[in-house]
């Protein structure tokens, strides 16, 4: 059996930054599997700017921020194997790797880092009515036919979903001389970050109707149009407020789900709100040995701070080699309410975690003049005013070692929102 | 007169709401939390400038196209005479990251560049 200390599964933006950092802990024998024919994932077709303002100070596309990270591996020295697609992981750290040059083969690690991202929400998961045509894209695919084939997908385009790829694809298939006509958001509110609001449809004069959504499309071959309608607090569809919309394209941004098939089989619990594997402070699964970095964990708005967690991830795998210690189950537990939908980590050892811990979670819905509090076992250890809070934006809070210490016999931090007074 | 005009911050994720106060040839920013806000709100109200990004074919690459984009922000004005020239544009492979592709894009002085590099097939 051939046997690595750490294999790495994904070569994107998560799995390279964890490859990377656990080098530099001194672990040599690791391995990167990428089933793509090229590292730096989803950064491929990625070609807008706006990355890596946090990381390197300055403003990169997707490919180049991509390539920070892969020269980085290379100068490392660090193996990798691209056409390799991971179909099996199990509980004893075994992995199934299937590709055209070896076949298949099974890898003994010592450690796991899951990186294989997320994948978008299809029609088939929406539900929405009327026929079946061509001219139907989840807005992902979209940019990978655009963007990485040079295809032009359509003409006349209606975007369902104010996801940021939706947006982005708003402002890319106007570029391309297409003609897009609304962005239509199920939710009151857009599910991206506002600047994209800003440069990718207001600059071009695109619509963006809130509370509304797709109640049919038309066409036989292709797509001819589609109807709109207002939805009420029950998300459910108004009668008498449909529009009809003649388009050839329908793109689909309606949300992004972590990639998990693997996670479940080798046996990690999994959250229900983050559809990502359930973690300690170091990032690791309740399989001892196997850590979660990137969009597997949760999806994230910004690649820095998936580099940022998974550079994290890539540490604490090279300590658990050294080690080869199961730390057992960590006894806090946080606990996430009134408006935290979760956190990551859900679990910390006082003993045992960093100086500073980053816990990064997000909201349920738009708040105003809201504080971030902390409670220590109900009591309140921090409070943070924030103006606006958004559940198209990962919030953080930072733990302290000291502060977590102090307090002995911890069982739970809870986080959550609270109405300023003022 | 003075013109009270809010915004959102566009020069990172963030996306800080910025309130910009036009009193003639005084502008003031408030909200942003770093120098470039205040760039950003100073420039939105009298030059507004935004990166544009695409793509081009490779003849003779390992990848069919290179994405490229503008070596600096131009005005937003010019962003569809950009995209007419970045449209015409074919490149020989192999590409670096940072080769210019067109050096002055629609009189704007500004280069377009390759943000993505390719080798030989």
């Amino acid at each position: 059996m051939i046997r690595h200390d750490i294999v790495v599964i994904g070569g994107g933006p998560a799995g390279l930054a964890a490859a990377a950092a656990a080098k530099k802990k001194g672990i040599d024998d690791i391995l990167i599997l990428e089933r793509d024919t090229l590292l730096g994932g989803i950064l491929n077709q990625c070609i807008h700017n706006g990355f890596g303002l946090h990381t390197f100070k300055e403003e990169l596309t997707g490919p180049e921020y991509a390539a920070r990270y892969i020269e980085q591996v290379k100068e490392l020295g660090i193996p990798y194997r691209t056409g390799s697609m991971v179909i099996d992981v199990n509980n004893k750290k075994e992995i199934t790797v299937i590709s055209r040059e070896e076949g298949l083969q099974i890898i003994q690690a010592k450690a796991i880092i899951l990186a294989m991202g997320c994948r978008e929400r299809p029609r088939g998961a929406l539900n929405i009515p009327g026929c079946r045509p061509a001219g139907i894209y989840t807005a992902g695919t979209a940019q990978r036919l655009m963007n990485i084939e040079g295809y032009m997908v359509g003409k006349e385009v209606v975007i369902l979903g104010s996801g940021d790829i939706g947006l982005i694809m708003a402002r890319r298939m106007m570029l391309e001389g297409a003609k897009v006509k609304v962005v239509a958001e199920l939710m009151p509110y857009s599910g991206g970050l506002k600047r994209n609001i800003v440069q990718c449809l207001d600059d071009y004069g695109i619509p963006l109707k809130l509370s509304h959504t797709v109640v049919n499309i038309e066409g036989k071959s292709r797509v001819t149009g589609i109807t709109l309608a207002e939805v009420g607090p029950d998300r459910k569809p108004i009668p008498g407020t449909e529009e009809h919309y003649s388009c050839d394209t329908l793109l689909l941004s309606c949300g992004l789900i972590p990639e998990n098939e693997l996670t479940k089989e080798l046996g990690a619990s999994i959250s229900p709100i983050t559809s990502g594997p359930v973690v300690n402070d170091r990032l690791e699964t309740d399989q001892p040995g196997v850590f979660a970095c990137g969009n597997v964990l949760h999806v994230h708005d910004l690649v820095d701070y998936v580099s940022e967690e998974a550079a994290l991830a890539g540490g604490y795998a090279a300590d658990f080699v050294k080690t080869e210690k199961d730390a057992g189950k960590a006894p806090v537990a946080l606990k996430a309410e009134n408006g935290v939908r979760y956190t990551v980590p859900q679990y910390l050892d006082p003993e045992a975690m960093a100086d500073k811990l980053t816990v990064r979670f997000r909201v349920a819905d738009i708040y105003k003049n809201r504080s971030i509090c902390v409670y220590f076992d109900g009591k309140l250890v921090s409070r943070t005013k924030k103006r606006v809070l958004a559940p198209g934006e990962m919030e953080q809070v930072v733990l302290k070692k000291e502060e977590v210490l102090v307090s002995a016999g911890l069982k739970e931090i809870t986080i959550r929102t609270e109405v300023e007074e003022s | 007169m003075t013109e009270v005009r809010e915004m959102i911050c566009i020069n990172c994720p963030l996306g800080y709401p910025l309130t910009v106060t036009i009193d003639g040839e005084n502008i003031k920013v408030e909200g942003n939390t770093c120098p470039r806000g205040e760039a950003y709100g100073k420039k939105e109200v009298t030059n507004p400038t935004r990166i544009v990004t695409s793509t081009v074919p490779v003849e003779g690459g390992d990848l069919p196209r290179v994405s490229v984009k503008t070596a600096s922000d131009i005005p937003k004005g010019k962003i569809f005479a950009c995209m007419d020239e970045i449209r015409k544009v074919k490149v020989n492979a192999p590409v670096k990251i940072g080769d210019v592709i067109i050096p002055d894009c629609a009189g704007t002085g500004v280069a377009i560049i390759a943000t993505k590099a390719t080798g030989q097939a």
